[in-house]
């Protein structure tokens, strides 16, 4: 059996985690086994039934009000039992700060090989090796995993689901959840609302020192709007406070590898584009034809940003 | 206070990625190898909180003889004392193995590391050790502050961020802005000399092996869009893209 991770928003599996799942049915496909999904916290049992639509056989959800706020030791703990209980050789997740903690310390308590940035379908024909993104997207690596349990964490876009429009079924489980798991104090939660999520989002708009300040950000808002696409900035951006943090792309930011990635003003300094460099399509705006970044980009303009991106807002609108 | 500072020796982020003996080993030819980005912020709150109230400063890497530059650098910045566990750093399960094995003879308060190493970005050490040892893990910590034997925390969470507060000991994967990075100083590269590098043995093995790498496939050319007509790339993203 193979145990996917999931995570919830809003009552819901969040896309990254669907695609785990999809990735979790083909693995199963070829191990001739079937796949569980884990949600913990707070869902609709309609919203995890559609697991179903993604390969999962079934879905084990854990609902303690104690777990109704991501603890990633709670989480730990549950998905270590759930390994134990079900007794499944395989973990899949998708890659975020979030489940990584999780799944570390799973695997620390399983004794279990973890591999993340997994990047294509394992490779059976001699045990089992997966290809992994290394040096945040530089290059790659052809990684043989011999741990009886292996937890892989998978990249963003490693597969492209196709519904099959089955329903998972949904078992609840109450796990037995340790006093000490819940020893740190939350005592302030600071989240943008209504913002698109950038680890999660298909369509980024980012910016760079080009956008010459904080207050000229309307027009890049506007066209991401006009896309339904989520906001990222440059190292200097965030260092500047002219965005804040969690949008930082690059190096030591987030790693994102969205469909259609849209640098504004960016130049596209080599820990930028290690940030960026898994996204399908790359589109780069800037006024100075000799920036790095054209390099790399598949569709570029070279001109002032303040004048190209109303044209595109404008051009989007008028397309819908 | 005692505290553990992790670290890795990477190529320099700028670093050119190339393979030799048939793609199965990194070409260190030319690359300049530096304390891991994310480590150096850990490094740089250590030597600030030790400036602050006191502390002695431990710094460990899982490596090869290799990685001593780094290590004399991150006692040059203000470590006190070293530790080598003489291995190749090549699965995270064995590196965490490897701390948790130094951090139960060391009885630390405060493991610090990066919240991922630059080179295989899988961000799972921190947790693999501390579920060893028993203790909390947080990650990627941006705030650390101390107030007697309670950590003050603040994490990045996926859209914003999260304060909390936990007990020592406990293990922090750590990023910016967290402290600043630190250069050392004449004087601080003078005494590193003469500061104590304790080798020691690995325990245990890898669960994973590395059979080969490669290399992304290159780049097709950049197609040129004339500034007047911006509103030609929308619909090229739709018809030839297809990403929209």
């Amino acid at each position: 059996m193979i145990l996917i991770f999931t995570e919830i928003a809003d009552g819901s599996i969040k896309k990254s985690s669907l695609e785990a799942i999809y990735y979790g049915s083909k693995v199963a496909e070829m191990m001739g086994t079937t796949v569980t999904a884990l949600a913990i916290g707070n869902a609709d049992e309609a919203e995890l039934a559609k697991a179903g639509n993604f390969g999962a056989a079934k879905v084990l959800h854990a609902n303690d009000t104690k777990l109704t706020n991501p603890n990633s030791m709670a989480y730990a703990s549950v998905l270590t039992e759930t390994v134990k209980s079900t007794g499944a050789k395989v973990v899949v997740t998708a890659k975020s700060s979030f489940a990584d903690a999780v799944t570390a310390r799973a695997a620390g308590a399983l004794n279990a090989a973890v591999v993340g940035n997994v990047t294509e379908l394992p490779d059976l024909s001699n045990g089992f090796q997966v290809k992994v993104s290394i040096f945040t997207g530089k290059a790659f690596a052809d990684v043989n995993i011999n741990g009886d349990v292996k937890i892989l964490a998978i990249k963003k876009n490693v597969v492209a689901p196709i519904e099959s429009g089955n329903s998972a079924a949904v078992e609840k489980i109450s796990p037995a959840l340790a006093d000490n798991l819940f020893a740190a104090k939350v005592t302030e939660t600071i989240k943008a609302t209504g913002m698109i999520s950038l680890p999660e989002a298909d369509l980024v708009v980012s910016g760079g020192r080009g956008m010459k300040g904080p207050e000229n950000w309307q027009p890049l808002l506007d066209l991401a709007d006009a896309l339904g696409a989520a906001t990222a900035c440059s190292k200097p951006v965030s260092d500047l406070d002219w965005r804040p943090h969690h949008e930082h792309v690059g190096q030591t930011g987030v790693k994102v590898s969205p469909n259609l990635y849209i640098a504004c003003g960016i130049s596209g300094a080599i820990q930028h584009l290690a940030g960026v460099n898994s996204s399908k399509v790359l589109v780069v705006i800037n006024k100075d034809p000799e920036a790095p970044f054209f390099k790399a980009a598949d569709y570029g303009i070279v001109g002032d940003v303040f004048e190209v991106l109303p044209k595109l807002t404008k051009a989007v609108l008028a397309n819908k | 206070m005692k505290i553990l500072v992790c670290i890795s020796s990477v190529p320099d982020t700028t670093s050119k990625i190339s393979f030799t003996d048939g793609d199965t080993k990194l070409n260190k030819a030319g690359v300049t190898y530096i304390i891991g980005p994310y480590d150096d912020y850990a490094l740089a709150r250590a030597v600030e909180l030790k400036e602050q109230s006191g502390a002695t400063i431990t710094v460990l890497n899982v490596g090869s003889a290799d990685a001593e530059p780094q290590i004399r650098k991150a006692m040059a910045i203000g470590a006190d004392d070293a530790i080598r566990v003489d291995a190749e750093p090549t699965d995270s399960y064995f590196v965490a193995e490897q701390i948790a094995a130094v951090a139960k003879e060391g009885n630390y308060d405060l493991i610090l590391m990066g919240r991922e190493t630059s080179d295989y970005n899988s961000g799972v050490v921190h947790g693999i050790v501390g579920e060893m040892l028993g203790i909390p893990s947080f990650s990627p910590v941006m705030q650390l502050d101390l107030n007697g034997n309670e950590a003050i925390i603040t994490r990045e969470i996926e859209g914003g961020k999260e304060k909390l507060t936990a007990s020592l000991p406990l293990v922090l994967g750590c990023q910016e802005p967290i402290a600043e990075w630190k250069i050392p100083n004449m004087r601080g590269i003078m005494t590193a000399r003469t500061k104590p590098l304790k080798v020691i043995l690995a325990a245990g093995s890898a669960l994973t092996t590395t059979e080969k790498y490669s290399l992304p496939a290159p780049k097709g050319a950049c197609k040129m869009i004339p500034a007047e007509e911006a509103e030609k790339l929308i619909e090229l993203l739709k018809t030839e893209a297809k990403v929209l």
